[in-house]
């Protein structure tokens, strides 16, 4: 057997190190591990909550006793104790944290270290950020100039206290506690997360930003967003992550809901960066996600764009449910898998009011020993006529230890709408590879620039600060590997 | 000497199809390969630029005093060999000007300088493609994606113009070219050619070199050259027919 010297280049280059795995020293407030009604009662009570959200919680929790873990997704899902997780860690505060002055300097320099300045003098103008550590809100910057529009964006926990019927109005509506597994899970034992209210007419005038960090050990995240934009309201979100790298694997199960009311429009973007777990597939976040928006008015929009490339199995399927007459859902995503990484995730477009659009682009790309799986659901409900979908998945497969999936469902209940899907499988060749080489481009290099040419469709919907991020991310995490 | 290939023999997948090639190269020369398919034309453009899977089990390729058997085919690229690609690879998504501006300062970074501007590079770009007369609509379009034959050739000779080789090799460039392309292309050649610069030209027909004049001509005939002679060789190939040489060569 001759040696293959294309192996070698995959293996040196699919090698490249998780840039994020850093620990931050710092104090934290756990509460004991495990998980029962108590453990709850204790959350609750450490962040001053309501009887009602209480009760939320206790329900989801006797609820989520009922299920088992879902298991139809494809992939090596072990079973998880989750008596062996800690669901509350906080970084301690000193009092409050009403200036920056007072947030713990080392939670600023981690998120500094991450290039998420939360310094309202030093940021580039534009990006209003919430930084969640662990399990709660760190800071959330430029809440003056939000609140002069009337845009509410601040920490979950904040805006039960201080928007306790906007939130109670809007929880669960979306993802309701009996939605599945972890979506139960999360309902019972959510820390925090942001909230965002755009009010009626009102065009938000920054992007706004969760970043996401897991820091400590042996802990869960269970953040919950909730975003509202009212009548012909319109916000821009992203979504950022990372969390250090740790032998033992990290559990991240989140709910995100949106709603847009009657013209409204939001554009949810994700950059997910959690610690893929190391070459050998020890380790890693498990991201198991429920992300859902609901186009509750006539003609409002929303979009959906992620670019995946961490976690160690990734399941989430954010969709978008159209029920008002000529809404639009949209779902643009980049899914990168490498080593032992495996992904399950798609959308959903639920069509049930007439005239309703869906487009879904999804980008795939496999990598090492991992697996990575498209899988999508287009239901269009018989009265929701004229409706439109189209879908198109492509898989672009590095090396042939790996495995790219598609699993495209697809049920219309009228005649009048029409349904489109296409697929594609590709590899990167030789061919491309040489061609670039032979212009001077070294391998890694040549290897960033046709997967982000591949991405181009997905990359060009993200809002600037992130398309630039999200670039180097691809080229870092899959430089290298050839096929 | 610029390029010096002694004795080179080249297998692919175990199969020897360059048996003992040898040619010299001086700055400035042209040179014309010619010879029927399948003769090992485009294995010798392979193993100049190093492109994986032709083994090299025999010889020498000495170009600028190294002897660059082993060397990455980028390292080759960035030492100043340039392969016009007889069919150019589409790559979709990237646009030719990020493509070519990801390679010149990727040459720019091997040779110890800064990159260029996005001002200096757009000039740059501006200039070359007059050329060999492309509208600029071509730059934001993805490289190859979508090219008649005759914009992907112009298109390889634009980059050659980016990149300013010293050892230019043009691979069949003329296949599939209508006269007009045939024009500018051999046009945008003729303006990069000087004294110092040399070109390496594998061609099956001889109307080519009626645009690119060749110093020499050399005809290859089972991975060997078996005959070298000056411009009238390509004449009389053309007239006697490949025939001639197998004949010859039995």
């Amino acid at each position: 057997m001759e040696s293959n010297p294309k192996e070698n280049i995959i293996e040196e280059v699919t090698s490249k190190d998780y840039e994020f795995g850093f620990v931050t020293d710092i104090e934290t407030d756990f509460v004991p591990k495990g998980l029962n009604e108590d453990i709850i009662r204790l959350i609750s009570k450490k962040k001053e909550e309501p009887e009602w959200l209480l009760e939320f919680r206790l329900k989801a929790f006797r609820h989520w006793l009922t299920l088992k873990q879902p298991n139809w997704g494809h992939l090596d899902l072990p079973e998880i104790d989750y008596q062996d997780i800690i669901y509350y860690a906080a970084p301690r505060k000193r009092q409050e944290k009403q200036s920056l002055d007072e947030v713990d300097p080392e939670l600023l320099a981690t998120f500094d270290k991450l290039g998420i300045s939360l310094d309202e003098q030093k940021k580039l103008s534009g990006v209003a950020v919430d930084a969640v550590m662990d399990s709660t809100s760190v800071k959330t910057t430029f809440q003056e100039t939000l609140s002069k529009h009337g845009v509410i964006f601040m920490s979950f926990s904040e805006a039960v206290k201080q928007h306790p019927d906007l939130v109670r109005k809007y929880l669960g509506k979306v993802v309701p506690y009996t939605d599945n597994f972890f979506a139960a899970l999360n309902s019972a034992v959510f820390s925090d997360g942001s909230f965002c209210y755009i009010p009626k007419g009102v065009h938000c005038p920054l992007e706004l930003s969760t970043y996401f960090r897991i820091n400590a050990a042996n802990t869960g995240q269970f953040e919950r967003t909730l975003i509202v934009a009212d009548e012909g309201a319109y916000v821009s979100y992203m979504e950022g992550c990372t969390a250090p790298m740790r032998d033992e694997n990290q559990l991240h199960a989140a709910i995100v809901e949106i709603i847009a009311e009657t013209d409204a429009e939001v554009k949810y973007s994700t950059v997910q960066n959690w610690y893929p777990g190391d070459k050998e597939g020890k380790g890693g976040v498990y991201n198991l996600v429920t992300k859902r928006g609901l186009c509750r008015g006539d003609r409002s929009k929303i979009s959906w764009t992620q670019v995946e490339t961490g976690s160690a199995i990734t399941w989430k399927y954010p969709g978008c449910v159209l029920m008002g007459d000529n809404s639009i859902g949209e779902f643009y995503s980049v899914a990168v898998t490498n080593n032992y990484q495996q992904a399950d995730t798609g959308t959903k477009m639920i069509h049930l009011g007439k005239n309703t659009r869906s487009t879904i682009i999804s980008k795939g790309i496999s990598a090492g020993h991992s697996q990575n799986s498209y899988r999508g659901l287009v239901r269009v409900a018989p009265k929701a006529i004229n409706s439109r979908n189209y879908s198109q998945c492509d898989s672009l497969l590095m090396g042939d230890q790996c495995g790219a999936h598609t699993w495209p469902y697809v049920q219309c209940g009228n005649e009048s709408s029409i349904l489109e899907h296409e697929a594609t499988t590709s590899k990167i060749s030789e061919d491309q590879l040489f061609y670039c080489q032979q212009r001077g481009i070294p391998t890694e290099k040549a290897i960033g620039l046709i997967v982000n040419g591949y991405a181009k469709d997905v990359l060009n919907r993200l809002p600037m600060e992130f398309a630039v991020e999200a670039q180097k991310l691809l080229s870092i995490t899959l430089e290298g590997s050839v096929g | 000497m610029l390029l010096n290939i002694k004795n080179l023999h080249v297998s692919v997948a175990g199969k020897e199809i360059l048996k003992g090639l040898n040619l010299g190269v001086n700055e400035g020369e042209i040179h014309a390969i010619m010879g029927p398919n399948g003769t090992g034309k485009s294995t010798l453009a392979a193993a100049i630029t190093g492109r994986e899977g032709y083994e090299i089990t025999e010889g020498e390729i000495w170009y600028k005093g190294k002897n660059i058997v082993g060397m990455s085919p980028e390292d080759r690229a960035n030492e100043g060999i340039f392969l016009s690609f007889q069919y150019p690879v589409e790559i979709p998504g990237v646009s030719i000007q990020n493509f070519m501006r990801t390679a010149v300062n990727s040459k720019r970074e091997y040779l110890g300088l800064p990159a260029l501007s996005t001002i200096e590079f757009m000039k740059m770009m501006k200039e070359k493609q007059a050329m060999v007369e492309i509208t600029e609509k071509l730059q934001n379009r993805f490289v190859n994606v979508g090219y008649s034959g005759g914009e992907k050739k112009k298109n390889e000779i634009f980059q050659m113009a980016m990149l300013e080789p010293s050892l230019a090799i043009l691979d069949e460039t003329d296949s599939g070219l209508d006269i007009d392309a045939l024009r500018i292309v051999a046009n945008g050649v003729n303006q990069l050619h000087n004294k110092d610069n040399s070109f390496v030209v594998i061609t099956h027909y001889q109307r080519l070199l009626d645009y690119i004049v060749p110093d020499f001509v050399h005809v290859m005939y089972d991975g060997r050259i078996v005959k070298s002679g000056g411009k009238h060789l390509a004449i009389e190939l053309e007239e006697k027919g490949y025939e001639w040489i197998k004949d010859m060569n039995l």
